[in-house]
Parts: C-alpha cells; sequence; structure tokens
C-alpha cells in the first residue's frame, strides 16, 4: 500500500504544504494594492480579512476545541473599547493599546470559561449568548465609556504608530493582513502541537480524551484564552478603522454570529475554513447591504440562513471540504 | 509479596442501585486477569472506578500502594492505567495515526516523539496500513485494535479491556486474542471484561467474577466456571446441581 510507504511523515508533508500554500497566499495578499485601486474594493477586503482573522480566532475555541461561543462579540468589543479608551483618555497609541485590548480579550475568556465550560454541547453555546448579551447590555448603560452614544476616535494626524490614516487605505490593508496571518500561523502552530491534539480529542470525545490523560477544563481555558485574546485584538484594530464604536456596533449578537459564520461555512476545526468562509460572507453581507441600504438588513440574514441550511446539508464539513472531492480518500479501499 | 493493583472494599452506588458493593480482589504484576458475570454484575462499573472514570463511595483502589481511587481519570492514566470502552470511541475527526498520537502525548510534549510511539504502537497492534486513514472508516475490528493502540502510546502498566473480542467473529476474535497475549508478552498486564467465554477462558490466568455487584468467586478458570454459585448465577438454580 503506497500510503503505508509515504506513511511515515504524512503529517509533516501536509503541514511543510500548508505552509507554503500559507506563504503563496500571503505574498498574493500583499500584492492586491498593486491590482485594487479603488477605494471601495479595498475597503472591502480590508473587512473580508479582518474577518478571517476574527473568524481564525473564533476557530481556535470552536473549531479546534469544539467549544462553539455565539458571545464572540464580547471579546471583540472588548478588546475595542480598552484600546479606544486608551487612546483616547490616556493618549496611548493604539499600537500598544490594541495587546492591552487582547490582554483584556483573553481575559475576559478566562473569566466567562471558567463557570461556562462545566456546560457542555448546546448548554455552553447558550450560555455564551447569554453572556454576550449582559456584556452588550452593560455596555450600553455605562456613561464612563460613551454609554449608546458611543466614543468617537478623533482624527488629528496621519501616524502610523496611533494607526490613523487617510490618505489611503492601503497601511489598513497590510495591518489586517498582518492580523489575519497572525492568526492563521498561531493555529496552524497549535494544529502540529500537543495542545492542538489535545484540543482535537475533547472536541470529538471527552471521555476518551480524559482517559488518555488530556486535561479537559485546562484545555478548553488554554484555547479560550487565545481565541479571546486574538479576538481582542481584532476589535481593537476594527475600532481604530472605522473611528467611531458604540455597543449596537461592535457587542451585538449578530457580530457574535458574523465572527462565528465564516468558520463554520468554510470549514471548522480547519486551517483555511475561516478566510475561504470570510472571502465569499463578507462581500456578500457588505454588498446586499450597500445596495439594499437599511432595509436590506433583515435579507441579509436570510442569506446567511439559506446558505448554512445549504452547507448543513450538502457539505457539513464546509467549503474547504469540496478540495477533497479531487483527491481519493485515503481511506477508500 | 505486594501486588500490582490491590481493590480493597470498593463500593458504588447509583441512584441507590449497588453497582458494587464491599468489592476485593488483587491483581498481579504480568497476568491476565478475567472479570466476568452476567449483565448488570457491575463489571464496567469496576472499570469506571479503577481507570478513574467514577469515584468510589467507599473503599481504596491502589496501584503499588499509591491510591488512585477517586483522583480522575488524567492521574490515573499518568500513573499507568489505559483502558478501551465497551462502545468504541474513536476521534472521529483524526486519522488512526493522529488518535494514537493523542495517547502518546501522554508521556511526552514534543510531536516528533509522539508521532514516533505512535508509528511504533499501530505497529504492533497490526494496523501499520492504516496510519493515515481517518478513524471514522476503519471497520469495527480495527477499530477496536485502535483503542489498544492508543491505551498503548500512554505507556500503560495496566490495560483494562472492556468487552473487547464481542460483536467480532470468530476469526477477528481469534485474531484479538493473540493481540491481547502480544500485549501481555510486552510486559502489560491486563484486566479485561468479557461475555465470550470460550475465547475467555483460554486466554486468562485468572477469573474474578461478579454477580449482583458482589465478588462471587475468585480462582482459576477452569475452576470457577465449575463453581456451583457461578453455575447458579448465570444459568440459575435448576442447573447448579448438574
Amino acid at each position: 500500500m503506497a500510503g503505508s510507504i509515504l506513511g511515515h511523515n504524512s503529517i509533516q508533508r501536509r503541514r511543510r504544504l500548508e505552509l507554503i500554500v500559507g506563504l503563496i497566499v500571503l505574498a498574493g495578499l500583499c500584492l492586491l494594492p498593486l491590482v485594487v485601486k479603488d477605494v471601495y474594493t479595498q475597503n472591502l477586503i480590508i473587512l473580508t480579512i479582518l474577518y478571517a482573522g476574527l473568524a481564525q480566532a473564533w476557530n481556535i475555541l470552536g473549531g479546534y476545541c469544539g467549544q462553539v461561543s455565539l458571545g464572540h462579540a464580547l471579546y471583540f468589543g472588548i478588546g475595542a473599547y480598552v484600546s479606544t479608551m486608551l487612546y483616547v483618555k490616556l493618549g496611548i497609541p493604539p499600537t500598544l493599546g490594541m495587546f492591552a485590548g487582547g490582554l483584556v480579550g483573553g481575559l475576559f475568556a478566562l473569566l466567562v470559561g471558567w463557570p461556562c465550560f462545566r456546560l457542555s454541547g448546546h448548554y455552553y453555546a447558550i450560555a455564551t449568548v447569554v453572556v454576550g448579551e449582559i456584556g452588550y447590555l452593560l455596555f450600553l448603560n455605562w456613561d464612563f465609556i460613551g454609554g449608546a452614544s458611543g466614543i468617537n476616535i478623533p482624527f488629528k494626524h496621519e501616524s502610523l504608530v496611533e494607526l490613523q490614516f487617510r490618505v489611503t487605505k492601503v497601511p489598513w490593508l497590510y495591518l489586517v493582513i498582518a492580523y489575519a496571518g497572525l492568526a492563521w500561523i498561531i493555529a496552524w502552530i497549535i494544529e502540529g502541537s500537543r495542545w492542538g491534539y489535545s484540543w482535537r480529542a475533547v472536541k470529538d470525545d471527552v471521555t476518551a480524551a480524559r482517559s488518555l490523560a488530556v486535561r479537559v477544563f485546562p484545555s478548553k481555558m488554554a484555547a479560550a484564552a487565545i481565541s479571546g485574546c486574538l479576538t481582542g485584538i481584532g476589535g481593537a484594530i476594527f475600532a481604530q478603522f472605522v473611528g467611531y464604536i458604540d455597543p449596537d456596533s461592535i457587542m451585538s449578537g449578530n457580530l457574535s454570529i458574523l465572527i462565528a459564520l465564516p468558520a463554520v461555512l468554510g470549514g471548522v476545526g480547519t486551517l483555511w475554513g475561516p478566510l475561504v468562509g470570510s472571502a465569499l460572507l463578507i462581500p456578500l453581507k457588505e454588498l446586499s447591504s450597500s445596495y439594499l441600504g437599511s432595509s436590506g438588513s433583515g435579507l441579509d440574514l436570510m442569506i446567511y440562513g439559506a446558505l448554512i441550511v445549504l452547507i448543513a446539508l450538502a457539505r457539513p464539513q464546509g467549503l474547504i471540504s469540496l478540495l477533497g472531492l479531487f483527491r481519493k480518500p485515503e481511506g477508500a479501499r | 509479596m505486594s501486588h500490582l493493583l490491590e481493590v480493597d472494599k470498593v463500593s458504588k452506588t447509583f441512584g441507590g442501585v449497588a453497582a458494587n458493593s464491599d468489592i476485593s480482589f488483587n491483581v498481579h504484576q504480568g497476568e491476565i486477569l478475567g472479570l466476568i458475570g452476567p449483565n448488570g454484575a457491575g463489571k464496567t462499573s469496576l472499570f469506571n472506578s479503577i481507570s478513574g472514570e467514577v469515584e468510589p463511595d467507599s473503599g481504596e483502589i491502589r496501584l503499588d500502594g499509591v491510591r488512585i481511587s477517586g483522583r480522575g481519570p488524567v492521574v490515573c492514566a499518568r500513573l499507568g492505567i489505559a483502558r478501551t470502552f465497551q462502545v468504541v470511541r474513536s476521534f472521529d475527526s483524526m486519522t488512526v495515526l493522529e488518535n494514537v498520537m493523542v495517547g502518546a502525548f501522554a508521556r511526552t510534549n514534543s510531536p516528533g516523539k509522539a508521532m514516533k510511539k505512535a508509528e511504533s504502537v499501530l505497529d504492533f497492534a497490526g494496523l501499520s496500513g492504516r496510519v493515515d486513514t481517518p478513524a471514522h472508516l476503519l471497520s469495527p475490528p480495527e477499530k477496536r485494535r485502535l483503542e489498544v493502540a492508543r491505551a498503548l502510546a500512554t505507556e500503560p502498566r495496566i490495560l483494562l479491556l472492556d468487552e473487547m473480542l464481542t460483536g467480532l467473529t470468530p476469526t477477528e476474535a481469534q485474531a484479538g486474542v493473540q493481540l491481547i497475549r502480544d500485549v501481555r508478552a510486552s510486559g502489560v498486564t491486563i484486566i479485561m471484561v468479557e461475555h465470550v467465554m470460550e475465547v475467555l477462558l483460554p486466554l486468562i490466568d485468572r477469573a474474578v467474577v461478579l454477580h449482583l455487584g458482589k465478588v462471587l468467586t475468585e480462582g482459576l478458570p477452569t475452576e470457577v466456571v465449575r463453581h456451583p454459585d457461578v453455575i447458579r448465577a448465570y444459568l440459575g438454580d435448576r442447573y447448579a446441581a448438574a
């Protein structure tokens, strides 16, 4: 059997190949500004890549570790608020502030995980919805951080350190590429490490995992911390990008779904699922809302719904699994 | 002489039903011990106590004199208890090799070492041709082998096999028996629960018979099957005199 001869290094070979493909995709994305000059399209690409990073952050907890969180807007919002408050009130530049936002986001993911990871399956997902809503309501009524009217980030001057770019969108593009790249490489490293194996074991069968000395609760907590931290950083970048934040735009339940959806659509627990999913979903969302205006805000949700149903029925492993159709399944006899 | 594993007056009730009451027996280094008894005798409950999945209400289980009962499955696995499950539990999103690597990571942090260990264990278990196969595509007997390989990758001192041969064809069962013999020859002590007596009896060194949560008798396999209490437990009073 060919599989056994090549089998010796099959995992390493696959990982090396993924890394090469990753570098090619990275190079391709970096060259985009040379081709795409139109500001509207650039804007669309920036959002798509940002969401690819966010979805990868979600995927680390929801995909690899199997803990489906529908409250990630909380960590996103916290990251956004922390970096924005540090910038607006204390003048600390967002290049530092986003890491503070990530840190606090990760910390909150641990705080949420501490009670919620005692629940399993659907109950965990429901708990995260509730926690996300609580966070949204608290921020909505917290005057110190602007309450429902939000915070405006004043534009002072063009600055790399303070992430203030008005002349061109290109720096944003490179920033979100760096962000999504970071999320991707973290996922890649985890996938090949002891943690990755433990987390996937926890996802597949908790009882069997425990019997093999996998510490289940710490595994979930570690996944949550990394996921929450990356999501917080993404929130900080988004806040700086749009220049204005309020609880409705960055902490609503809709956003939690929008963070999770690309990964689900593209392929849960895969390296490329989040990017593939956002490349389809985010342009769809932006185009539908710009063509249909605010009256179309319900319609994009209907489109998501239809997509989810379609994927769930036809390819439960996500769009990325379509690639597998061209390959002979290795287990076939 | 001290025993490898001591089960000392272990009791466990679930909602008023005594699954195990006052169970005591010892396991010797290097033996294959059969745990037999009719359905509901408390065999799997006892396995769950030994592997740390549940905590006994009273009594103690010691490995090499060290208490392991009530310390959880992770500690038990680290100390050298590994198990398979009555209903096969494979990690279905992973390949065969990856499944076994999860077990190998119990002893190392290095992915390279875990992979080498997993490969050698799979070779031992006769699954080297299926290394890259997704676990969910394996046949039932292959899945049983995968569970054994995964458990062995944790480098156990004692392997608990829960109905590993049940539901296999006679040929598959014979192959399974050979695997169990090989495992024992590699120095791992085995405790096995099994219903298929004709396969089990020639394989085991000693048997402990459980009935209604209690130890009915223990001894050589040929002796215990002739024991009147055992016949009564399996077949009813009418056959006990025969």
